[in-house]
């Protein structure tokens, strides 16, 4: 099927408009919100601190503990079963993954650091929007990272590459539509987050992740200035 | 290009590159990828001569030597004290650093030091683990009667303390307070009640402007307006100045 126009009048390679704030949870040792169109995450990072059980501990490095959630109100209109579920818990580990490389916990043996990562709106890309979130979280609480991560999806509508699906263009044509959530590291370009959703051909897959890496340095100075404006207040 | 891309005492976040070339060496917070410096830490960029380091804004508190510290009984045990520090870790005070009187064996501890009692501490030992050691005996360490404790960022100590202590003996003067900063941001304060609150205000306020320039005559003003008398900065060498110097040095 073709997509010629997309449905929000957004050009085939421009994301979503991008909001991002840190320090929004005076309580944790660093939070975070990020918003992407109309998917919101907000991210709470506590620690490093001592990780009970005690077999789950590690005398050569800290552990990343990551928790995502989407709230029962948070979806399309019907209601999300809250508590942990196959989906959740699949998230929780992919951001795990996504956001070792970047974080050196040495100093840290025995401990843990716990993200926890709250979806209050959804509409697609919300994965993608926890790393961001949980990204920022992590270096506003001062942890030892080479690198921040930027995080968001692209993908094929009808026969058309594309960055950055929102929920309409994910169900377009009966869910045919192929959608690539993806990480990077932009400083080296590594992709520490690649999972598929539908029939791709190697060709087309190239070229979204071409299209992709273009998107980086835009996301990395969102997140880089979220940062920044906590301490130029005033 | 080469050189410098970040200007002195500027916040740089992680992954930020910071210099280009190999005119400036890496150093606390920062890391070199092939011809670039880069940030590995949230903080304030501080340039000395060559050397790039980062005061981190944020963080948990690491135990060092010789830190003076505050300290929480959560724990006694046979031999000793378990004590929480506000970091990832606690610390265990072992009998025979907990006084200079002679306590026999099976002594009932929590006649020294109860639980939720807190204690001005010496860090002796941390391991590779962060199995931490700490002893009360030494001037100035004892444990802690009345007054409150507060909470601050470990990262807002050396400001709280300022230069060669001119900080907080500008709040003890103001305040009339007596005001122990222990390294891993715990501050005893002991004082009338409602200069008590005064000086939390105060603390918190410094947590908050901790970053921007100016902040000794800030609030040295501020405390002026509240207490209605006249304030002087008075730089004094006190117990504060190794602990706060070593905040600086580290890792070099």
């Amino acid at each position: 099927m073709n997509y010629t126009k997309r449905f929000d009048g957004r050009k085939f390679d421009e994301l979503r408009p991008i909001e991002a704030k840190a320090g929004v949870i005076k309580k944790a040792d660093g939070s975070a919100y990020f918003r992407i169109g109309k998917t919101t995450a907000y991210a709470a990072v506590y620690g490093p601190r001592e990780l009970y059980p005690k077999f789950m501990q590690d005398p050569k490095q800290g552990l990343l503990r990551c928790n995502y959630n989407m709230m029962p109100f948070s979806g399309a209109g019907e209601r999300v079963r809250p508590g942990p579920s196959r989906r959740s818990k699949e998230i929780s580990m992919i951001t795990e993954r996504a956001l070792r490389p970047v974080l050196d916990l040495k100093d840290f043996p025995n401990a843990v650091v716990d993200v926890f990562i709250e979806l209050t709106e959804t509409d697609a890309g919300s994965r993608c929007a926890g790393i961001c979130a949980a990204s920022i979280a992590l270096a506003d609480a001062g942890i030892i990272m080479k690198d921040m991560v930027v995080a968001y999806s692209v993908g094929k509508v009808g026969d058309q590459v594309v960055v950055d699906l929102d929920g309409d263009e994910e169900h377009f044509d009966h869910n045919s539509s192929v959608d690539i959530p993806l990480a990077f590291i932009p400083s080296t370009g590594e992709i520490t987050l690649l999972q598929m959703d539908g029939r791709i051909s190697p060709a087309d897959l190239r070229k979204c992740l071409a299209m992709a890496k273009e998107q980086a340095p835009a996301v990395l100075q969102v997140l880089q200035k979220a940062l920044k404006d906590k301490y130029t207040m005033e | 290009m080469t050189g410098l891309i970040v200007q002195d005492k500027t916040v740089v976040v992680p992954g930020e590159v910071i210099a280009e070339g190999i005119d400036y060496l890496p150093s606390y917070g920062s890391y070199r990828e092939q011809d670039k410096i880069m940030a590995s830490q949230l903080g304030l960029l501080n340039i000395d001569g060559k050397v790039l380091k980062i005061i981190p804004l944020a963080g948990r508190y690491l135990p060092r030597r010789n830190d003076v510290i505050i300290a929480k009984v959560v724990d006694i045990l046979m031999t000793g004290w378990r004590l929480e520090i506000n970091s990832p870790y606690t610390a265990v005070l072992n009998l025979k650093d907990a006084s200079f009187d002679y306590i026999a064996r099976g002594a009932d501890l929590s006649k020294y030091f109860n639980l939720e009692d807190y204690m001005v501490t010496k860090i002796v030992n941390v391991t590779s683990q962060n199995i931490i050691d700490v002893s009360c005996k030494g001037p100035g360490l004892r444990g802690l009667r009345g007054g409150r404790v507060i909470r601050v960022s470990s990262c807002k100590v050396p400001r709280i303390i300022g230069k060669k202590g001119s900080m907080v003996s500008m709040i003890k003067r103001a305040t009339g307070c007596q005001i122990t900063v222990g390294q891993n941001g715990f501050v005893w304060i002991n004082g009338e009640p409602d200069k008590e609150i005064l000086v939390v205000e105060v603390i918190n306020k410094v947590q908050r402007e901790a970053h921007i320039q100016g902040l000794t005559e800030r609030i040295q003003k501020f405390l002026e307006e509240k207490t209605g008398n006249k304030i002087e900065i008075i730089e004094e060498k006190d117990e504060y100045e190794s602990s706060e110097q070593s905040e600086y040095s580290q890792e070099n």
